[in-house]
């Protein structure tokens, strides 16, 4: 239990965009007692600026690292696009001498050094690494049997395999179908489930991932889900948030709910669903929240 | 093409950069492009075609052509590389490099940097939103220490190329 304590990194996307990812999360975490413990003056992961500049995107990453290497504790995320930053930078700055010679004299003009002596952790790995499927079973009052959902697990949080360096199956992706089934709910297969998002190059380009994300939400209704579940904010915004604009665009009606994992893990947990802020969830989900009685 | 526009040290210049070390080992079998979510939609945007490019030298015909800012970042091409080329990593190598040289980049990546220079974080947090966190009862957002994010951009030269850098709103893909 005492290893239960991480240093919450939130990032950009959650505080800005999505209160009920971050609610639900805390709440399902502090149930579970795991231990959050506020980072300071953080700053962005530096993911968005890694296609204009990867050497200040390392710097910027190197900076949060830091900040966790001084409180002596581990970096936890919610987010795919976090996780993959801070996991790269802190593999790649650990084994490439040359290039954390290089970020260190960037650190150095902020009177900071990496060092390597954290790691960092995404929810999906607390979960599944910390906790673990059995005891997180032990907190499920609320079983969700009957329900059918479909999982986007998303892609940096499997992707580059050899860099995340976790055991999940970066083609398809199984740690959160487990998480998944531990709530009692059923996890149904559909077509190229690790297929990405597309929400990355949104601000260059709409119509790509509009159609990548239509063709996904064709595919999850095929297979009967009543849900999709997600575990990053930027997958969410995507099928989420911009679903009914989707809709609009190609004339077609899903009315598919998408909660995040921490939402319906919640739920099996005995949560209410206004305490998991259910209802700001773009697309309601009335019909789900009937089938399971809540 | 006439041969002047080929640079035959392109590619050493290209696998300098982090991550893109392994390009001249790409021998064309094209299981990047098979399974990039991103080919079908572009001409240009077949990765196959850009490693081959880069092998080439045809620098100025891969730094200026917009679809190079298509790339999702999946890295589904770096996982099924059978000679462990990062495709993905050599494409973000051309675009920091066109931004480098060119200095011109998609005008939402230059907001993105403004925006994390000034504040600390890739989105202008309207105070409404600090807000409502506490109405949530979710603890303050820390104010990120931007005299040192300001710092990172300043050694990085990057802050500079922000102020000279032009910018494009989209990239068109044909049907």
């Amino acid at each position: 239990m005492s290893n239960l304590e991480y240093l919450l990194y939130l990032g950009c996307l959650i505080p800005y965009r999505l209160a009920s990812y971050e609610v639900s999360a805390r709440k399902v975490l502090c149930k579970l007692g795991v231990k959050l413990v506020e980072m300071p003056d953080f700053n962005c992961c530096g993911f968005p600026v890694a296609p204009v500049n990867y050497e200040l995107a390392l710097s910027l990453a190197a900076r949060n690292l830091c900040l966790a290497e001084q409180q002596k504790m581990n970096i936890l995320t919610l987010c795919n696009g976090c996780f993959g930053t801070l996991n790269e930078a802190n593999k790649l700055l650990k084994e490439d001498k040359a290039l954390r010679d290089k970020i260190n004299e960037y650190l150095q003009k902020i009177g900071m050094e990496f060092k390597g002596e954290i790691s960092v952790k995404h929810i999906v790995h607390l979960l599944t690494e910390d906790i673990g499927l059995e005891r997180l079973k032990e907190h499920i009052v609320n079983p969700l049997n009957g329900l059918r959902v479909a999982q986007h697990t998303g892609c940096h949080l499997v992707r580059p395999a050899r860099k995340v360096d976790r055991g999940d199956d970066p083609d398809e992706p199984k740690m959160l179908k487990d998480l998944i089934r531990v709530t009692g709910a059923e996890c149904v297969d559909y077509m190229d489930e690790a297929e990405c998002c597309g929400n990355t190059i949104i601000g260059v380009n709409e119509d790509v991932p509009f159609e990548l994300a239509r063709e996904k939400l064709e595919r999850i209704k095929a297979a009967g889900a009543q849900a999709l579940i997600t575990v990053c904010p930027s997958c969410h915004m995507m099928y989420d948030f911009n679903q009914p604009r989707i809709e609009r665009k190609f004339s077609e009606k899903f009315d598919l709910p998408v909660l995040h994992y921490t939402q319906l893990l919640g739920l099996a947990m005995g949560l209410q669903p206004e305490e998991l802020r259910l209802n700001q969830l773009r697309v309601k989900p009335v019909e789900l929240l009937k089938h399971i009685n809540a | 093409m006439s041969i002047e526009k080929i640079d035959p040290k392109f590619k050493r210049e290209i696998e300098s950069m982090p991550g893109a070390e392994r390009i001249r080992f790409c021998f064309q079998c094209g299981t990047c492009t098979a399974d990039c979510v991103i080919a079908r939609f572009s001409d240009f945007y077949k990765p196959r075609k850009i490693a081959r490019m880069v092998q080439l030298g045809l620098k100025e015909r891969l730094l200026s052509n917009d679809d190079l800012w298509l790339c999702t970042t999946c890295f589904t091409c770096v996982d099924h590389c059978p000679q462990e080329v990062e495709v993905s990593s050599i494409v973000r190598a051309l675009r920091n490099l066109s931004v480098k040289e060119k200095r011109v980049m998609p005008s939402v990546y230059k907001t993105f940097a403004t925006n994390i220079m000034r504040t600390g974080y890739v989105y202008l947090m309207p105070a409404s939103r600090l807000k409502r966190r506490e109405a949530e009862g979710l603890p303050p957002l820390p104010k990120s220490k931007v005299e040192d994010v300001a710092k990172l951009f300043e050694a990085s030269g990057f802050s500079e190329i922000i102020e000279s850098a032009e910018s494009f709103e989209k990239v068109e893909v044909g049907d």
